[in-house]
This record gives C-alpha cells, structure tokens and sequence, in this order.
C-alpha cells in the first residue's frame, strides 16, 4: 500500500517538476499530463472510481489537449534559447517554503490529524448519482446552464460577423 | 462448452501458489487477450485487402501461402527487419512514445467488454466509464505523434485528428449515456444483463428499440469517426497530407500504429455491441446451446465487414462537412435521443410508447435532413469551364 503510494507520489510529483522547469513548452504541458494521471491513479488507489476516471476523461481527454492547442496556435513551439529560472528563484524558493512551513505547521498542530480516522464508507458510482439527481439536483442545474451560457457564449465570440464585410 | 475459457484458466491457477493466484490470473487474461486480438487484427488485415480488393474488382493479396492468407505473417516480419528511421529534428523521447501510448490504452480498453458469459477480464462497477477515460489517452498519442516529428503535414495530421476525435467524442458518449439511463448501469457485465430474455421470438436487445436503432446508428458513425476510419479518415488523407501525424514513422513503430488503430476499431465495435447488440447474447433463443464468446466473436466479425464494406464504398468526407456533420446533425439528435430514450422509459411497456418514441427519432431525423440540406442550396450542378 505503501509501496504503491510512494511510487504514485513520485510519479505525479516529478510530472509537476518537469512542467515548471522543461524549457520547451509542449514537453511542459506533456509533463503535467504525467502528473494529472499520478492524480488520477492516486484516486483510483483510494477506491475512488468516478474520480479518477472522471480526471482521465476531463484532465487528459479535454485539458491537456487544450494547453496543448492553446501553446501551438498562440507560439512557435521552439523552445527559448535563455535560461527560464527567473532571476529572483532564490526568493521564490524562500517564499514557498516559508508558505509550506506555515501550511504543514498548522496541519500538524490541527485536531482533525489526531482524530482517529472513521472508517471508509461503503460508495459506489450509483449512489453518486442518486445523490446528484436527488438531493443536489438544484446546483447541478444551475451548473448545467452556466457552462451552456459559458458555450453559447464562446461560440459567439468565435463567430464570424457577417454585417462586418 | 460455454464455460471452457473460465475453467481452463481456472485449472491453469491453480498451480500456482495461493498468494500469487491473483497475479498470475491477471496474467492469463491480458495475455489471453493480447494473444486473441492480435490474431484477430492479422487475420482483419488481409481480409480487409481481399475484401477491399474485390470491390475495386481486382483480387487482393494471393501469393503468401493458400489464397494469401499468411500475407500478415510476411508484413509482420518486413515490419520487424525495416529500418527504423527517425527524422534528425525529431524529439526523440517523445516519438518514441507516441506509438506505445496509443497501444496500451486501447488494448486496456478491451479488458471492461463482456466476451461471453462469465468472460470479462475486469468486472468494475464504472466499466463504461474507464472504457470512455482510456479512449481519451489516444488523443495524446494522435498529438505526440504529430508533433514530434516536426513535420508540417504530420502536424496537419494530428491537428485535423484531434478536431476530429474531439467532435465526434460527444455524440459518441451521450449516445451510450442512453443505454446506461434504461440499463441503470455503468457495469458492462450488467449492461449486457439487462439484455437478457427473449419476447416472441426476439431478443431484448436495445437496438431493437426506436431509440436503441437511432443511437447504435449514432455510436457507430461516431465509432468509425473516433478510429479514423473511412470515410472519416482525412487524418491520413494520401492525396493531401501524405499519412497525417505517422508520416514519419517506419518500420516496426508504423505497425504499432496500425495495431492500435484497429484494435482501437476492435474496442469500440466490442463496446457497441455490449451497449446495443446485446453483448454474447444468441439473437433467437433456440440457438442458446451455442457458446456465448462465438456469438460475441461473430457479432465483431460482422460489425468489421461493416467497416470494411462502408471503407470500400464511401469517398472521404472533407473537413467542413466533417464538422457541420458532428455538430449540426449528429450532436442534436444524440440530445434527443437521449430525451427518447427517458420518455421511453417513463411510458411503460405498451403501444403508445413505439409510436411515441418512434415519431420522437423519425421526426427529427427528417426535419434536420431537410433542413440542413436545403441550407446548402444543393441545385443543378453548373458547370464554367467544362462545356
């Protein structure tokens, strides 16, 4: 179990390296595609199926595809000829640790940490979706019709004007 | 009979030891499957070249062995022994990659499909799903491809293949979502379960419903679309863009591609006839005695002829019409089809809901059919120069 994690963790945190320090951009946005699928596997591992398949789908199907076309139609795929560290990574660095510190600090000290764990609930997909078709059934329509606006609108700005001619 | 598969890897575990057995039954079963799928695809091979051949009235391959059956024998090795040239701008790593990355998703994609009774390789309660989340890593593959050989046509390739796969995803997934809604399921063990049964003398299949018929239609033009068959195959197209995003690659990374590409067309027929044709159920019952993995097998074959037959006889699409086809015809009657299959539910068994539900998939068909055609203001064709 152990084993597997660490392997999962390893996996997923070395995706997110190469993303920020690759310096051509699609090997980039290629390795954040191995980091999203550590993710996905972290939550397979978990017993959590519509997530992490649902993290595949979206994540790798849609996403990356979309970085990915994003990164080509906006510029050249060359990758620079100068160092991509900013000048000031020292700081950065410092930055995030003084952030992480923080963050681990408080999760240490927090109650919930030493709270004896409950045990896992019994889940499957079905209930998952009795639940949204029932009791949170209001949200997921209002869900629905924001990202149909969201595409309607995309769709709008992307059209041709056809009284501009 | 029925059951020989299961009993024979059964006796195959259980000589190993007790801790291992779920590692060596995992084992069994992709070797199973990789063993049976890859003959499949070399015997497709050559029968879809003598079957391609004799529609364009020639014979097809004739020399390698009786009639030219062991043809894939003779690719298979010049495939192995072929240089295997990658171009000097070529990124490396990521070329290597591309045709592994689109070889293991589509064989992991055949592991969820029912086969038989009792032979599925992965029984998960989300089976749909991860058949739909591997099918998406392909995608990535089309793309790495593409680009990494630094080819201007190879990236037009790759490009036209993702616009392509990408449209042709969602009437391919909401036309499933159908089956699933009526079947109550994601399982596809239990998909196929709900097809169980036979009513005077037909099957429960959900093709043999108005919505069923109107989205296993859907499914597999969108299916020949998704693996870029033709006549959805500009991503290739020879006459443009020479062999789109492998245009670059020989040798035996080519035949990978072709592998995945038809085990990818494998895949999704399976997944067609699990959601619609009613898995490895036999059509009538009396033939029940039959073997369930022969009726699956059987089904595949033809939905291959299918594929075949289409291929020899349909010209390529070009690329507008490819996408006004995805979104202007098959997205809107995959919406309302799913809309039928819920009315078809809520009305209960009867009359009134084959005639409900088949004015539901006829109507629209006709109504988009005639507008869309007429909005292309098709006339007399005009000829300027040939007179």
């Amino acid at each position: 179990m152990l084993a597997r994690f660490i392997i999962l963790a390893l996996v997923t945190v070395i995706g997110a390296i190469g993303a920020l320090s690759l310096r051509n951009l699609i090997h980039c946005a290629l390795s954040v595609t191995v980091a999203f699928a550590g993710l996905a596997a972290l939550y397979l591992q978990l017993d959590s199926q519509f997530v992490g398949f649902a993290q595949i789908l979206v994540y790798i199907g849609a996403v990356a595809i979309l970085i990915v076309f994003a990164v080509l139609l906006t510029r050249g795929s060359e990758a620079p000829e100068q160092s991509i560290l900013s000048s000031s990574w020292l700081k950065g660095i410092a930055v995030a640790l003084a952030v992480f510190g923080v963050l681990a600090g408080t999760i240490v000290r927090s109650s919930l940490t030493h709270a004896s764990l409950p045990t896992a609930p019994e889940f499957s997909i079905r209930q998952l979706g009795e639940q949204l078709m029932t009791k949170d059934l209001l949200p997921l329509e209002v869900i629905g019709l924001l990202l149909t606006a969201a595409l309607i609108g995309a769709v709008i700005i992307a059209m041709h004007d056809k009284e501009a001619k | 009979m029925d059951q020989l598969p299961i009993t024979f890897k059964h006796w195959l575990v259980e000589f190993a030891p007790a801790e291992y057995q779920p590692l060596v039954s995992a084992i069994i079963s992709t070797a199973a499957i990789i063993g049976v799928f890859a003959s499949l695809f070399a015997l497709t091979t050559v029968l879809e070249r003598k079957g391609l051949g004799r529609i364009q009235n020639r014979y097809g391959p004739n020399r390698v062995g009786p009639f030219g059956f062991f043809q894939p024998i003779a690719d298979g090795v010049k495939a192995l022994i072929k240089e295997d040239i990658v171009p000097r701008a070529a990124d490396n790593l990521v070329h290597f990659m591309a045709p592994l990355v689109l070889v293991a998703p589509v064989f992991l994609a055949l592991a969820v499909i029912p086969m038989g009774r009792n032979l599925v390789a992965l029984d998960m309660g989300g089976g749909v799903l991860f058949f739909f989340a591997v099918g998406a890593a392909t995608e990535l593959s089309v793309f790495m491809a593409g680009w990494s050989s630094r080819n201007k046509y190879s990236l037009l390739g790759a490009m036209r293949a993702i616009a392509q796969m990408i449209s042709y995803e969602v009437p391919l997934i909401i036309s499933s979502v159908s089956v699933i809604m009526i079947a109550g399921s994601l399982s596809t063990v239990r998909i196929v379960e709900a097809q169980a049964g036979y009513d005077g003398g037909l099957p429960h299949w959900f093709v043999l419903t108005p919505w069923g018929l109107a989205g296993f239609f859907l499914f597999m033009i969108a299916a020949a679309a998704e693996s870029n068959r033709s006549p959805f195959d500009l991503p290739e197209g020879e006459s443009e863009i020479i062999a789109g995003y492998y245009i670059e690659y020989s040798g035996f990374k080519f035949a990978l591609f072709f592998l995945g590409e038809y085990i990818g067309m494998f895949a999704v027929s399976g997944m067609a006839i699990t959601l619609f044709l009613g898995g490895w159920h036999a059509p009538f019952e009396f033939l029940t005695w039959v073997p369930s993995y022969i009726w699956f097998f059987g089904k595949l074959l033809t939905l291959i002829a299918v594929f075949i037959w289409v291929r020899g006889t349909l010209p390529r699409l070009r690329m507008d019409q490819l996408m006004n086809f995805a979104w202007k015809f098959m997205l809107p009657m995959a919406l309302i089809n799913l809309l039928t299959a819920g009315i078809w539910h809520l009305l209960g068994p009867g009359f009134s809901r084959w005639l409900i539900c088949s004015i539901l998939v006829l109507g629209p068909y006709w109504i988009l059919g005639r507008a869309l055609f007429q909005a292309k203001n098709v006339g007399k064709r005009i000829y300027q120069y040939a007179e």
